[in-house]
């Protein structure tokens, strides 16, 4: 099942998708574009832990002019950070190189602790898609990828749907794209992910638990462009979700 | 009732003035190869938090952790400093600062919470002072005065890129000086306003 988070009416509302439209919790069926999308998943007792991947893809890390990594780059981002689906994100004034990010996000099914990579799946709850924006004019070489760059107010959408896990059959064989006004700018498939779903389960929580809520974006492969104002931005990945995104001065 | 933050908790590296300067020498070389500019932030997630009074589990590959004792600015409704509250940053000793630190900072435990937070009304930041005990010996005295950027600068700064949100706290960073502690150690941070912060170290099950 595919679940939303949306306000509707002026209230905050859980949904689902139903046949390319919205069934609202409270039995009514709505159009997509009715509503506000909030990030599809319920507040968590403590602040949701999030953390991401820089360099997770092959490609991407060439084009990057960087060796792949031999262990993940992970950094972590705030709560704040995060948007819904069509909602808008600030370009600031005056800078060079802004880009997209489409990546696959875990979301955390239950407590995770000392997880072997066998077991990974169980852990995991659902998926979603997150644009991971980056604005490369402030990166400096101090716990890079900087906060200033990945932590943004506004610049990291995530949605439409939480998928639930179940529904994925192979998550690790997911195409994905992103489409600047239209058109394709990057493609990619999971599974040319450097450390998988299962990997970085493990990895994680062998020093940190992870509770239920609790996301991990995956990284992005080759081609990312700028953004301008005005551009649509569609993140998308096949199965879990189409995400879209207006770049706003 | 114990103090614990509401949102989520950054950490700023290099905010006090004898860090830059002994860095300094290094700072055009790579992997750094410019000063920073920004203020340079981690978070501390969720499972870092202990509460005053409770153990800290070292991993068992870990011969010694370095105390970051800090004080935390916490953001109230309406975007302004509510209060502050000390923490113990804990760390496994890290010498590059290029890479996000998370495997170094984000380990279950890793950050001990003061038992409550203190009313900012009153409170000028700059002239907090700091003291680190370990099992009762006095390790390090730190003074806010020595900050780069102060609490208001600070704030300032960081709310250029990103919002800190009702609940959010950011830390006014550690000074040089930090001390290394290891399992069995009595950690005390204390500082006049405050409730002082009590952690043990304790060893990982086998």
């Amino acid at each position: 099942m595919k679940h939303a988070r949306v306000v509707f009416e002026g209230n905050i509302q859980e949904g689902t998708e139903r046949e390319g439209q919205l069934l609202l919790a409270d039995g009514r069926l709505v159009d997509q574009d009715r509503v506000t999308w909030l990030p599809p998943f319920a507040p968590t007792v403590r602040p949701r832990t999030i953390l991401a991947l820089g360099l997770n893809y092959a490609d991407h890390a060439k084009e990057l002019e960087f060796k792949a990594p031999e262990e993940p780059l992970v950094f972590v981002k705030g709560q704040s950070t995060l948007i819904g689906h069509r909602q808008q994100t600030v370009r600031p004034a005056g800078v060079k190189f802004m880009h997209y990010e489409c990546e696959l996000v875990i979301v955390i099914g239950r407590t995770a602790r000392n997880v072997r990579r066998d077991d990974a799946y169980d852990f995991i709850g659902g998926y979603t898609v997150a644009n991971d924006y980056a604005i490369r004019d402030y990166l400096e070489n101090w716990y890079r990828p900087n906060l200033r760059v990945k932590n943004r107010d506004t610049c990291t959408p995530i949605g439409p749907w939480l998928v639930d896990a179940k529904d994925i059959a192979d998550p690790m064989g997911l195409s994905l794209r992103t489409k600047v006004n239209g058109q394709i700018t990057q493609s990619g498939n999971t599974r040319d992910m450097i450390f998988d779903a299962p990997f970085l389960i493990e990895y994680f929580t062998r020093f940190m638990t992870l509770e239920p809520g609790d996301l991990i974006l995956t990284g992005t492969p080759d081609g990312v462009v700028d953004c301008q104002p005005g551009d649509e931005i569609i993140t998308e990945i096949d199965g879990v979700g189409s995400l879209v995104n207006h770049i706003a001065d | 009732m114990s103090f614990l933050p509401a949102g989520t908790v950054y950490g700023v590296l290099l905010n006090f003035q004898t860090e830059v300067d002994a860095l300094a020498p290094q700072m055009a070389d790579p992997p750094y190869k410019a000063p920073p500019k920004a203020p340079i932030l981690f978070v501390k997630t969720a499972n870092t938090w202990s509460l005053d009074g409770s153990d800290i589990t070292i991993p068992i590959d870990v011969p010694a952790v370095e105390v970051g004792a800090s004080i935390g600015m916490v953001i109230g409704a309406d975007g302004a400093v509510q209060g502050y509250v000390l923490l113990n940053d804990v760390s496994i000793p890290h010498a590059s600062f290029f890479r996000p630190p998370v495997k170094f900072k984000c380990v279950d435990g890793f950050l001990g919470v003061g038992p409550a937070a203190r009313d900012a009304q009153g409170a000028n930041p700059f002239d907090f002072k700091l003291e680190v005990r370990i099992n009762g010996e006095l390790k390090q005295t730190m003074a806010f005065a020595g900050t780069v950027r102060n609490a208001e600068q600070l704030l300032a700064d960081v709310s250029e890129f990103m919002t800190l949100a009702p609940g959010d706290v950011l830390m006014l960073g550690s000074d040089l000086g930090r001390p290394l502690a290891e399992v069995g150690d009595r950690i005390e941070v204390s500082a006049p306003g405050f409730e002082s912060l009590v952690n043990t170290l304790v060893g990982a099950a086998k």
